[in-house]
């Protein structure tokens, strides 16, 4: 057996031999066993406000920039931007305009999801299901929603009908093929214990599927969302006046017309606010309450 | 460390059962994947009476899984028959409930006394104030008292298994199906587990079809012993084991048992076709 030189030139090691002993009893456990953090700790764990610290940079960042700048119609002041939110959300309609926006959003996000649900459990229940919505979800999820457009208008007319048809597009294959993908990840032993306790078909679905596969449809629901969010405007920006009322899309391309720079810049900070809000206070919220409660999603 | 009720355990059996709650005749399971067809199991037969604490033992692959999950009623078998309470077995139900080996068997979204009590609800076979009752006490018998209000993810493995164990008892399932319920814990967790099993047993006299490769565990925890070959698995011999106990585990009666099995085990198995 060849010796490997040590290469510190130490001699080799052994720990000298000592003495044993044995505790009488258990050591009482101390009461500091769980405590809760201190509040400065508890608020920088939280997320919310960790976020609302970058806005705060950003903001500043953008003001200093305005000033040195000076040029209201290319780059107005975010002072001057939120004085033209609050004026036009006072008083130049701008709030009509977000309530119009929200309202189609709703409509299409809502029939997206059910129309995504009811695929989804043809999916996982039959075999052929499943195929179609592979398929399908292949064929229509790269296809920017926004491009189905002219289509819409030619099926629907202009106004609601065509919006509500291209935001249905736009939610609904990210909203299946995540809820899809969540559900054939569910662990067969946990899919086993359900059927165990005499569920199947619906109730499997409804019971184990669904909450096991909470997180991606979660994820699922959020990207839609985001979709739905940009293709509504976009779609607004291209054609926004449908009976008599735009949303907010139209009222930041109005402004653009008018070079009314700082309500175009009002315009977009309430898209960004409202995504933002979505986001980070309702979505967060949901995922607060469940899939991170339990355990599901760390972070 | 709380020694199990000796005397109970190691009774020399004096039978109240003549027929078996669950009863395997000439049973082969197979597997159809895309390229192949497996056999996981051929030509199994064995009876299971009320009180057994009947172990399926053999190496990793020799189709125990394959066998706990038929007799779960997710496996149908390509011959054979099997029956519980002399009815064939077609699907699967709350008169058979089901331990796993993974921590993931509970249900994450609800905690620990809901996880217990959720398949009593479905089962509907008590009053409500029944379920959280019972639920309560199953979750004290596997000492979790103070984890009802917590969530499966606060919880370690053997606790996790223990909730399992708990809700799988409170069922009172003809037959309990165990399947290495304590294969992934570590060696001081499963010692522990395996005690507290037999003590439970010792208060319900329940029924227990318990799956593991250790022999060591198979000797300690079993009152019969089904020894497979290795894959696909076959009978190779069916060993009482009901007269030993934790603190045999010394004994040379003991080591003698092991060592009959771990040979029958190492050994060719005289009927199998190919001979290894
Ligand atoms: N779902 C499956 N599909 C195909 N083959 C399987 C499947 N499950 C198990 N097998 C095969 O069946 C045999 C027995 O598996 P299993 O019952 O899990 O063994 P054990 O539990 O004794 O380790 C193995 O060879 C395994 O590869
Ligand atoms: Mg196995």
């Amino acid at each position: 057996m060849t010796v490997i030189e040590q290469t510190t030139g130490l001699p080799l090691a052994l720990p000298p031999v000592r003495g044993e002993f044995e505790l009488p009893s258990v050591i009482e456990p101390s009461a500091d066993v769980e405590r809760p953090l201190p509040l400065h700790e508890r608020i920088l764990q939280s997320t919310v406000f960790r976020r609302l610290v970058v806005v705060a940079v950003l903001a500043a960042v953008w003001e200093g920039y305005a000033t040195w700048l000076d040029n209201p119609l290319m780059m107005p002041r975010l002072s001057d931007v939120v004085v033209a939110l609050v004026s036009s959300l006072v008083s130049g309609g701008l709030f009509a305009r977000i309530l119009m926006t929200m309202k189609v959003l709703v409509i299409g996000y809502a029939v997206g999801i059910a129309a995504a649900a009811a695929i989804t459990i043809l999916a996982s229940t039959t075999r052929f299901g499943s195929d179609v919505l592979s398929t399908l979800t292949s064929m229509f999820n790269p296809l920017p929603a926004v491009a189905l457009l002219p289509l819409a208008l030619l099926w629907f007319g202009l106004g609601m009908g065509s919006l509500v048809f291209v935001i249905v597009n736009s939610v609904l294959w990210a909203v299946a093929l995540s809820t899809h993908t969540g559900f054939q990840s569910v662990s067969e032993t946990l899919r086993m214990a359900g059927r165990c306790f005499g569920l199947k078909g619906l109730s499997l679905v409804a019971e184990i599927l669904i909450p096991a596969a909470l997180p991606s449809i979660l994820a699922g629901l959020k990207i839609g969302w985001a979709f739905a969010w940009r293709t509504l405007i976009a779609a607004e920006l291209v054609f926004g006046v449908s009976s008599g009322q735009g949303g907010l899309g139209w009222f930041i391309y109005e402004n653009r017309n008018n070079l009314e720079t700082a309500n175009v810049f009002a315009g977009l900070l309430c898209v960004i606010l409202i995504g933002l809000f979505v986001e980070s206070v309702i979505f967060r919220t949901i995922e607060r309450r469940t899939v991170r409660r339990w355990g599901m999603q760390k972070f | 460390m709380n020694m199990i009720n000796q005397p109970q355990i190691k009774q020399a059996y004096t039978a109240t059962d003549t027929k078996p709650v669950l009863s395997l005749k000439n049973v082969t399971l197979r597997y159809r994947t895309d390229a192949s067809i497996v056999t996981a199991a051929y030509d199994v037969s064995f009876d299971v009476y009320r009180g057994d604490r009947f172990i399926l033992l053999g190496a990793s692959g020799c189709g125990k899984s394959s066998l706990l999950k038929a007799v779960g009623g997710f496996l149908a078998p390509v011959a054979g028959e099997i029956r519980l309470d002399g009815k064939i077995i077609d699907a699967p139900g709350p008169d058979r409930m089901m331990v796993f080996q993974e921590f993931d068997q509970l249900l994450p979204w609800k905690t620990i006394l809901e996880n217990v009590a959720y398949p009593m609800q479905k089962a509907k076979r008590w009053s409500a104030a029944e379920v959280r009752d019972r639920a309560r006490v199953f979750t004290a018998k596997v000492g979790l008292e103070k984890f009802g209000d917590a969530y499966p993810h606060t919880l370690s493995g053997g606790m996790k298994q223990r909730v399992a164990i708990a809700r799988a008892m409170a069922m009172e399932p003809k037959i309990l199906l165990m399947d290495e319920p304590f294969a992934a814990l570590d060696a001081l967790t499963r010692r522990k587990m395996q005690d507290d099993l037999l003590e439970l047993w010792s208060g319900t006299h329940s029924t227990i079809l318990f799956v593991t490769h250790s022999i060591e565990e198979a000797v300690i925890v079993g009152s019969r012993i089904l020894v497979l070959t290795p894959h696909p698995g076959q009978v190779r011999a069916e060993i009482n084991s009901h007269q030993f106990a934790f603190s045999d585990m010394g004994s040379t009666e003991f080591g003698g048992l092991c060592g009959r099995i771990h040979h029958m085990l190492f050994t060719p198995c005289p009927r199998h076709p190919k001979g290894h």
